[in-house]
C-alpha cells in the first residue's frame, strides 16, 4: 500500500505539490487565526466562547475550502494529463498506475490542502479551548493565541527554507514580517 | 515440458517510470530474471524500448501484466527462445 502511494506520488510529482500546499494553506490558516484574534484583542472581546466558536468555524471553513478547491483543480489537471498520455499511448490507461494515480492523487493533495490550515488553526486556538475548560495560562488566552500564531508563522517560514535551501533564520523572519504587516493593517483599521 | 528462456519485446511506454525503474520493476517479479532494456526512440510523452528478458522459466503473462500496470503496451514479441525439457531434468 505504502509502495503504491509512493509510486503514485513519483508518477505525478505530487510530493512537491503537497509540500507547497502544506506551506501555503498552513500559512493561510495561521494568518487567518492571527487576524481574527488580533481583531478580538483590539476590540477587547471578553467572551472566550464566542472567540473560540468564531475561530473554530473559520478553521472548518478553511479546511473545506482547501479540500474542495484542491480536489476540483487537481482532478481537472490529472484528468487532462491522463488524457494526453492516453492520446500518446493510443490506449486506455485507467487500469494502469497512471490511471490509479489520476484518481487517487487529487484526494491526497486535497487532504493535505484541507488539513494543514485546519490542524494549524486548532493548534493556534488551543489556548482559547484550554481557557474554556478552566485551565489558567500565564498570559490571557487571546494573547497566548496571538503568540502561538506568530510562532506557527515563523515555523512555517523555517519549513519553507528547508524546501528552498534558503538561510533558515531569514525565511522565518520574512514570514514574521508578513504577520507583523498584517497585524499593523488590522491595528490601523481597528 | 516447454520453458521460455528468453524473450525480446518491443514496448511503448510513458517517460514515467524511467527505464531504470521500469527494468527494476520487471526484475523484481521473480528471482533469476535478467532484463536488458534499450531505449529505441523517444518523443514528447512516450518512448519505445526493446526489452530482453532471460530466465530459467519466463512467465509471459506476469511480465505483460506488470508492463500494463506501469502504463506500457507490448507492440510485438520480436524474439522467443523456448526449450523442451523432460520432467526428470526439471526435477
Amino acid at each position: 500500500m505504502i509502495s503504491r502511494i509512493k509510486t503514485f506520488l513519483r508518477l505525478t510529482h505530487a510530493s512537491k505539490i503537497t509540500r507547497r500546499y502544506f506551506v501555503t494553506n498552513g500559512f493561510d490558516g495561521a494568518l487567518t487565526m492571527l487576524g481574527l484574534n488580533m481583531a478580538f484583542y483590539y476590540k477587547q472581546l471578553v467572551d472566550i466562547h464566542v472567540a473560540l466558536g468564531a475561530c473554530f468555524g473559520t478553521a472548518v471553513a478553511l479546511m473545506m475550502s482547501g479540500f474542495s478547491s484542491a480536489y476540483i483543480s487537481e482532478t481537472a489537471e490529472r484528468r487532462k494529463d491522463l488524457h494526453d498520455l492516453e492520446q500518446a499511448m493510443i490506449q486506455n490507461m485507467e487500469e494502469s498506475d497512471h490511471g490509479y494515480a489520476a484518481r487517487w492523487v487529487p484526494y491526497l493533495i486535497a487532504l493535505v490542502n484541507g488539513l494543514s490550515p485546519f490542524l494549524i488553526s486548532l493548534l493556534i486556538i488551543s489556548p482559547l479551548w484550554l481557557s474554556t475548560i478552566g485551565i489558567d495560562l500565564p498570559l490571557s488566552p487571546i494573547e497566548t493565541t496571538l503568540l502561538l500564531s506568530f510562532l506557527m508563522i515563523f515555523f512555517l517560514g523555517l519549513y519553507s527554507s528547508r524546501i528552498s535551501d534558503q538561510f533558515w533564520l531569514w525565511a522565518g523572519i520574512r514570514a514574521l514580517i508578513v504577520a507583523i504587516i498584517t497585524s499593523g493593517i488590522i491595528w490601523l483599521a481597528r | 515440458m516447454e520453458r521460455v528462456k528468453r524473450l525480446v519485446l518491443d514496448v511503448l511506454k510513458p517517460h514515467n517510470p524511467n527505464p531504470l525503474e521500469f527494468a527494476r520493476a520487471l526484475v523484481s517479479l521473480c528471482v533469476g530474471y535478467e532484463v536488458r532494456l534499450v531505449v529505441d526512440e523517444m518523443d514528447e510523452n512516450t518512448e519505445s524500448i526493446i526489452l530482453e528478458i532471460s530466465a530459467h522459466d519466463i512467465d509471459y503473462e506476469l511480465i505483460a501484466e506488470k508492463i500494463k500496470e506501469m502504463g506500457g503496451s507490448i507492440h510485438s514479441i520480436d524474439e522467443v527462445e523456448v526449450v523442451n525439457t523432460s520432467k526428470d531434468e526439471e526435477e
